[in-house]
This record gives C-alpha cells, structure tokens and sequence, in this order.
C-alpha cells in the first residue's frame, strides 16, 4: 500500500513538473505538448483503434525477439560458462555483433531476412542476446566449487550438473541480464520498424513526427513503449521472485 | 563386545591402503605440500579416527580416498582385486564435508534425497526413504525447511543423513559434529557407535577432539604438521557400546594421554607457547 502510494505520487510531482515546465516556458505543443493534450491524443488513438494496430505488431515483435534471443542466449552462455574453448572461439563474434551498431546491421538483416515479422524478430533478438549470454555464461561460473565437488562425489553426470547445480546456481545473474534484456527488447522493435516496415509503434512516431507533425500522437507512442518495458520489466521480477528460493 | 567380536561379523566394509601418498597443490611461490609419503592400512569394518594440528592434510586425505583427489605421488587402493583405484561418485564411499554442503534451492528432504535422486530415483521412492533418513536423526521435522533456516549443527546432521542414505561401504566423516553443542554431539557419537555396530562398514572419522576419538574409534592416527604423514596409531582396544564419558576408566585414560602426547610432539613448534595453558 505504502509502495503503491509512493508509485503514484512520484508519477504525479513527475506530470506536475512536465506541466509547469509547458506552462513557464510557453512551448508550443508541436514541440513539447503539455501533459494533458498528450492524454487527450491518446484517449483518441485509443478510441478509434489507431494505438492498438500500431502496438500489437511491436509487442508481437517485442515477445518473439524476446523469447528467441533469451532461449538462445541462455543455451549459448551455458555452453561458453561450461567450456574455456568455446568461449574461445565463440567470444570475439559475439562481442563484434554487439559492437556493431545495431542501427547500421538493421537494414541490412531487413534486406537479408525478406523484411518481414522474421527479419525485425531477428534484429530484437541479436539485441537482447548479448547481456543474457554473458549473465548466463558469468552465472555458470559462479557455482560453488564445494557444491561443484559435492556432486563429483555423488557421481552426478555432467548434464545433471549442469541442469540441477549450475543452472540454478546461475539464475539469479540470469534474471539480471533478462531485466537489462527486456528494455534492450524495446529498443530493438522500434530500430527494426525503422529499418523498414508498415506498421508497429516505431513507424507510428515516424508517421507521426515526420508525415502528421502530430507531436502529441508521437508521444503517446512513446509513452506506449515505455509502459510496455516497465510491464515486462516487471513480468520478469515477478517471475525472479516466484523462481528464486530467498534465503 | 570387543572389537575382534565385531570384526568376526560379517563386514559390509571395504579396506582402504594408502601407500606412500603424496599431494601437492600448484602455489606460488613455490607448491603446497599438503601430504608427504602417507602410508596408512585402514581394515574393512573399521573405524578410524584422523586426529592433527590444524591444516595437516586431514581434509585432503579423506578426499584422496573419496576419489576426488589424484595423489602427485603414491598408491591409493579401496577393496580387494583388480579395481582398487578410487573413482569419485562410484557409490563405494560416502562423505559427509565439514562445511554441510546443502543445495540453498532445495528443501532439507530433497537435499538428503539427492544421492538416490541423482542415480535416477523416482521422487516417490526417493523422498519417503529420505524422510525416514531424518527422522532418525531428529529432524523430521525440518523435512520442508530450506537450509537457509537450518541452525548450523541441524544441517550438519543433514549432510550426515545425505552420506548415510545410500548405505555406502566406505564412510568419510570430516568434523562432522564439529557444530553440534556438546550434549548433542555426545548423543550423535553414541548414536553413530550403534549403527556401526549394528553393521561395521569402514568408517574414517576426522575430529580435533581427544575424547571424541578415544570413545569412537579402534585406532588413532595421530598425523604431522603439514605436510601431513602418519606420526602414530594408537590403537583403542576398549568394549563396546563406549558412554559418553570415559572418565574414570584407566586404559581410556591411558589412550587419552597417550594422544594428547603424541599431538604435542607433532605440533608446529610456533604454536608451542599455548600448549601448556
């Protein structure tokens, strides 16, 4: 109760703030709309189903890229936490893939990838792979090397290691990296959109900024997207909690 | 009963030979010596009890005989005939660490029924043999706590039912009582003593305690400072069932003593100026 009343009044000294500042420089609202032209925009989009078209393309994207990038992720930075070689092998790449701009690679993988869910699913993907991977491989790592031994001594089998010690040795640096990779998810969604598609929240601020100079529409895109990174951020801390035993 | 009465039984124990052992771990700036030329017969069925300074080599010992623990140099050998060299997680030993060692993740129940879980168990058979595991040794109760709310000396005991479970021919024991208060400790001696002697397998004991030694085992090897070897064995040729308290009795008294000799006379000479307080 106390949390939730905390929640609200920091969103409330935040719109008073947006709002105050509006009003004491004078900004025009195609530059910066006050508070509540904003809503009144959004309570529009919403009626007439503009929003929803445009959002659940990107949340399709956002759960698709998510879900592939984590799996993969996961598997991945197990195999680099269990073997020095792979990691080796497989580390430079991953660290190139991540160093390149993902800005520049988007275009690319839209031509590549036929520019459609799978190519703008695969951009959101690289982008959340990198954080979970290295959390993972960090993670496996981290083991206790007394409970490491304890199982040697029982003759556990190393996919029972890796599956009833390391793993959940690991999730509490896995969840981590999954918090960083869910805003990460956001982020890519809205550069594959760029990089060419029709419809999803990135192509509605670009429509809106560009083609309707419609500010107000283009922030409730943006207001959209940042509910949508801290829905799932908070999707994830609620499943970190169910999952991980407190002690 | 004495002890050649009990060696008469039928052993469920295996004999473990350590022929000149050593262990050195890579260290800079130059390696540890953890064991040096450690020969040592342990006879099936026996209960031996591991007694030195602080940081001996007790602890690498008992996992040189687990498996765990390749020797730089020597011979480890564990039963009779041709597969004598140890293999860690074969089944023939099994260890209880001084540190519990209990999965954080998994309840007190699945933690002891991890062994059997392991070797492919079903949970339903599994658990009821765990569960009974604790009730013997008091902590029933506790079947559905999480470690974490464990008092130290209550999972001890669990890692001593998690050793137990699955009836192993050879036992390590490492301080495996060490956070237990006295009584309690007594009590769970005594209670060890009877099920060995309900069924002699091998038993290795390490402790830091004289009386705990002189009540347990048939023999006592006393070992050096590091690097570890076998100073002396003192044999306890004493009946059983032992009490918890010797006192009064003069050959226990002379095993006693004895010990604590022995423990002198090995003691890193730095260590000296507290002996005699």
């Amino acid at each position: 109760m106390r949390r939730l009343a905390a929640t609200l009044l920091s969103l409330a000294a935040f719109l008073a703030a947006w709002k105050l500042l509006t009003v004491a420089t004078g900004t025009p609202d195609y530059i910066l709309p006050a508070p509540e032209v904003v809503a009144e925009r959004g309570v529009r989009a919403i009626g007439s189903g503009l929003l929803w078209e445009h959002t659940a393309v990107t949340l399709t994207e956002i759960l698709l890229g998510l879900t592939a990038g984590a799996a993969t992720a996961i598997a991945v930075g197990t195999a680099l936490g269990k073997s020095v070689v792979i990691e080796r092998v497989l580390s430079p790449y991953i660290v190139a893939a991540q160093s390149v701009p993902i800005l520049a690679l988007a275009p690319l993988l839209d031509i590549w990838f036929g520019g459609g869910l799978l190519a703008r699913v695969l951009i959101c993907g690289l982008i959340v792979f990198f954080p979970i991977a290295i959390a993972t491989m960090v993670g496996i790592r981290s083991a206790d090397p007394l409970l490491v031994e304890m199982f040697r001594s029982l003759g556990a089998t190393p996919g029972q290691r890796t599956a009833r010690l390391e793993i959940p040795s690991a999730l509490p640096v896995i969840f981590g990296g999954l918090r960083v990779g869910v805003t990460l998810a956001v982020i890519g969604a809205v550069v594959a959109e760029w990089a060419g598609a029709s419809s999803g929240l990135g192509v509605l601020i670009n429509i809106a900024d560009q083609g309707l100079f419609d500010t107000p529409l283009m922030f409730v895109a943006l207001v959209t997207l940042a509910v949508i990174g801290i829905g799932l951020h908070g999707l994830v801390v609620s499943i970190e909690r169910r999952v991980i035993v407190q002690s | 009963m004495t002890i050649e009465a009990a060696r008469k039984r039928e052993t469920a124990g295996l004999p473990v030979g350590l022929d000149a052992v050593s262990v050195q771990f890579a260290a800079s700036p130059t390696p540890l010596e953890a064991l040096r030329g450690l020969t040592l017969d342990i006879p099936a069925g026996s209960l031996t009890v591991i007694i030195g300074p602080n940081g001996c080599g007790k602890s690498t010992l008992l996992r040189v005989i687990a498996g765990l623990l390749t020797p730089t140099t020597g011979a480890v050998r564990i039963g009779e005939g041709t597969d004598g060299l140890p293999l860690a997680g074969d089944g023939r030993v099994g260890l209880a660490f001084q540190q519990p060692r209990l999965l954080p993740w998994l309840s007190t129940l699945d933690n002891v029924a991890l062994p059997l879980t392991l070797r492919g168990a079903p949970a339903t058979d599994a658990r009821p043999r765990a569960q009974d595991a604790l009730d013997r040794i008091g902590l029933g109760n506790a079947a559905s706590l999480l470690p974490a709310h464990l008092s130290g000396g209550m999972a001890q005991r669990a890692g001593l039912a998690r050793a137990l479970i699955t009836d192993p021919p050879i036992l390590l024991l490492d301080e495996p009582f060490s956070a237990l208060d006295a009584l309690t400790r007594e009590a769970f001696d005594g209670e060890l003593q009877r099920l060995w002697m309900d069924r002699p397998r091998t038993v290795v004991l390490v402790t830091h305690s004289v009386s705990e030694a002189v009540r347990m085992s048939d023999r006592i090897v006393v070992m050096t400072a590091r690097p570890g070897s076998v100073a002396r064995i003192i044999p306890v040729d004493l009946p059983r069932p032992r009490p918890a308290t010797l006192a009064g009795d003069g050959a226990a008294a002379g095993i006693d003593t004895a010990t604590r000799a022995a423990l002198a006379e090995v003691h890193p000479p730095e260590l000296a100026p507290w002996l005699d307080r």
